[in-house]
């Protein structure tokens, strides 16, 4: 009746008055009440995108490499420069939300160029697609099809072209530090060295392995004269395979200390584990294994099996967390003939400018990786070369 | 069309009412199952009966109907009234009701809220700026740098063992000194044995001792070996700071009207501080040994009651930001968090650059922590820090 209708109306406009202000106060109440470090808006993170990348093609030209308020770059500015690197990350269409977009936010920042490869094209994330199919037995076509597109189309956009999985990180400031003394014009590649299977042995594809221009080159020319074919799907032997017989040499990343800088597992792993004597790692390693701090260099450049929460992790404890004034133990030395601001070692920089780039990638025996970098952080006597720039100290 | 001879309930009385509860929203008005309109106090009585212990329990003797005019609303809620009819009444008073009751609310709402409230300027301690920094002369700067130094209390148990020989492998070898205090003595465990197994009468004791053999340290980090704390960015934070003063530093947390440094992400206390929460110690009154009340306060609530009688009290430790340096959860945790709360900026909405503690990590964790710190970074970024900390010797970890 009318009463009824009425009386069961003003309730139900009651309740529905009541809820209404409470969600919206609620909801205005949730506002205040954020930290000052909220993210910024869906719209205001689309813009920032846009300044960080130019999207060409199915490429990320990095614009500006991230920075840090506070610091000076200037060192790490100058590599980028002189050491540019197109990292190109093996996906695919499923992993592209799980896996390939924490790539994205986080290390793929720091290179010059990256390409994220996978069977499918997509022009938004954006991914190149193959025209493989996905799975294990695909890796190294799409290893062979990707360093063939890279080279096609951005030859001329890199020195150096890296190849990582969606679930390795890689530290890319780090990575110019290896090449910097070497260059594009050497045939040389870098990784995590393992011995089986091959003469110079081959480098570990889940920690992610590097090719200089003239070993991209010779890759794609073998593939054109049949020499290199499609023999295994085990992507990084058949590479290592390839790599041997167009002559490229399989470089030392170690630094000066000799500790490792590409790693196939993750950090916790390298750091705390014991691996048990029968684990394949131990005899598949190149160089002798150290376990515990001395498994990892300062300057690490990779690790593998990395999640998506480990991929931020790893993001601040390499760029943002640190301790004030720490002056660290191990200094790397600073690369042949780059010139270094420091108000301290102003010697240093006067010793390095009279260094020509020359005696950068002389190769001297059969592993001329390794005799630039047999210094100490002490100066090396000088075994017929001028010594190299004393380390930078705090 | 609205009949105004006839208004289901009086809206006078309907603000008298004290439903019980905003949110949920109770659909269950008996409005619908009153029987006869005219009625009233048989809609009293059936609402009773059908609904038994009310559910939209208005105080149902004031249903009845007496011609008591309606307060004139505001001009154009009346239009709204007059015309929209009962639904809009309904709304405008539901609206109203649940401001009124959140206002009541927002007074109530304060107990064990985090005090990062900008507003109180008292109670933060931040760490100095760049800018701060730069003023400061290099001579005086590393003058400072040396002075600043940390003597580390770390409270350990037998049965965290494998913490304590974490503890001594990483973090503490940065304290200026470090010494383990542990409730009961184990072969195994280099520490002062406090033989003590109440938690506070623990802490009490720690920190006298630690106060009696302070030699030249005059400032206090008191942590458990669960917590992983980076010293040099300690300092950075009481750099500036006079330690004659007192300070009581950390993750400040609100229980009811004390404001108290939560134990896990450590507390921090200068000279000053310490040595006037030793002598308010033995005060049986003010801070007795057993704890006052008959529900035990945590041993950090204890800490904060105690050190408020001598005109101590506690200020979250926070980064020129704002942000706050002592974390009470994992570091992973944090990430974990913010993956949800910020998507877009995991980690710059995480944690601090100059962080000093996280809690909770297991071992191994606390290895990564340790090479993330101290030895894993970008080459080629460099941070002219105005001081230097050496690396202590005979360490390979850092």
């Amino acid at each position: 009746m009318k009463a009824l209708g009425s009386r069961f109306s003003f309730c139900a406009g009651f309740v529905v008055g009541t809820f209404t202000l409470y969600v919206f106060l609620r909801q205005v109440c949730f506002e205040r009440t954020l930290s000052t470090q909220q993210a910024s808006s869906f719209d205001q993170q689309l813009e920032e995108d846009k300044t960080i990348w130019k999207k060409d093609r199915s490429a990320l030209f990095n614009l500006k490499h991230p920075h840090h308020t506070g610091e000076d770059s200037g060192m790490a500015d100058e590599l980028y420069k002189k050491v540019r690197i197109l990292c190109w990350v093996m996906t695919g269409p499923n992993n592209l939300e799980k896996k390939a977009r924490h790539v994205k936010s986080t290390w793929s920042r720091h290179c010059n160029v990256v390409v994220f490869m996978s069977s499918v094209d997509d022009p938004d994330f954006p991914t190149v697609g193959l025209g493989t199919k996905e799975g294990r037995d695909q890796l190294y076509w799409k290893t062979i099809r990707a360093f063939h597109y890279a080279y096609e189309h951005h030859s001329n956009d890199a020195d150096w072209f890296l190849k990582a999985d969606d679930d390795t990180y890689v530290i890319v400031d780090n990575l110019r530090w290896v090449l910097s003394n070497h260059t594009p014009e050497e045939p040389i590649y870098f990784g995590r060295r393992f011995k089986p299977y091959t003469k110079q042995g081959y480098m570990s594809g889940g920690a992610g392995y590097v090719l200089s221009k003239e070993a991209l080159r010779r890759f794609v020319e073998g593939f054109k004269s049949k020499l290199c074919t499609h023999t295994t799907s085990v992507e990084d032997l058949a590479m290592g395979q390839c790599m041997e017989k167009v002559g490229v040499l399989a470089g030392d990343s170690r630094d000066t200390l000799l500790r490792e800088t590409f790693h196939p597992f993750v950090p916790e792993q390298h750091l705390t584990a014991k691996f048990p004597k029968s684990f394949w790692y131990w005899s598949y390693c190149y160089y002798p294994i150290s376990e515990g701090p001395n498994c990892c260099s300062d300057v690490s450049v990779s690790f593998h099996y990395i999640d998506a929460s480990h991929m931020y992790l790893l993001e601040y404890y390499t760029y943002h967390l640190r301790a004030f004034g720490y002056r660290y133990r191990y200094q790397p030395p600073a690369p042949l003939g780059y010139n270094i601001e420091q108000s301290s070692s102003h010697d240093a920089a006067e010793g390095k400018k009279e260094l020509t780039s020359h005696e950068k990638g002389q190769g001297e025996g059969d592993d001329p990786s390794r005799t630039d970098k047999k210094q100490d952080i002490d100066p090396p006597p000088a075994a017929g070369k001028d010594p190299p720039a004393v380390p930078s100290g705090k | 069309m609205f009949d105004l001879h006839f208004l289901p309930l009086n809206v006078d009385n309907l603000i008298h009412a004290r439903p019980e509860a905003c949110f949920p929203p109770s659909a269950k008005c008996p409005v619908s199952e009153y029987s006869t309109i005219g009625d009233h106090e048989g809609e009293t009585e059936m609402a009773r009966q059908s609904y038994g212990t009310s559910t939209c329990s208005y105080d149902t003797s004031l249903l009845q109907a007496t011609p008591v005019s309606m307060e004139p609303p505001p001009v154009s809620a009346a239009k709204m009234l007059c015309e929209g009819g009962h639904f809009m009444k309904g709304m405008v008073m539901g609206g109203l009701f649940c401001l009124f009751l959140s206002l009541l609310g927002s007074f109530r709402l304060s107990t064990e809220s985090k005090t990062d409230d900008s507003n109180h300027h008292h109670h933060h301690v931040k760490a100095p700026s760049k800018d701060e920094l730069t003023r400061l002369s290099d001579v005086h700067m590393q003058e400072f740098g040396n002075q600043v130094q940390v003597s580390c209390i770390i409270m350990v148990q037998p049965k965290i063992l494998v913490y304590w020989a974490t503890a001594v492998d990483t973090w503490s070898k940065h304290c200026d000194k470090a010494v383990f205090y542990t409730s009961e003595s184990s072969k195994a465990l280099e520490a002062v044995d406090l033989n003590e197994n109440d938690d506070w009468a623990r802490l009490r004791k720690a920190l006298k001792h630690a106060y009696e053999n302070a030699g030249d340290l005059r400032w206090f980090f008191v942590a458990q070996a669960t917590t992983f704390a980076i010293i040099e960015n300690l300092k950075y934070l009481v750099l500036a700071k006079d330690p004659n003063e007192p300070f009581y530093l950390g993750n400040v947390m609100k229980s009811g009207e004390l404001e108290y440094v939560v134990y896990d992400s450590g507390i921090v206390l200068s000279y000053e501080a310490l040595k006037r929460l030793v002598h308010v110690l033995k005060d049986e009154d003010k801070c007795p040994e057993r704890g006052r009340a008959l529900w035990q306060l945590s041993e950090d609530k204890q800490l904060a009651v105690c050190l408020k009688y001598t005109g101590v009290f506690a200020e979250n430790g926070e980064d020129a930001h704002g942000k706050g340096l002592f974390n009470s959860k994992s570091v992973d945790s944090l990430i974990a968090d913010s993956m949800k709360a910020n998507p877009r900026n995991v980690v710059e909405g995480c944690c601090a650059d100059m962080a000093v503690t996280f809690n909770g990590m297991s071992p191994n964790q606390m290895q990564v922590m340790m090479f993330g710190v101290y030895r894993l970074r970008p080459y080629g970024h460099d941070f002219h820090d105005s001081i230097v900390f050496n690396p202590p010797d005979g360490s390979d970890n850092d």
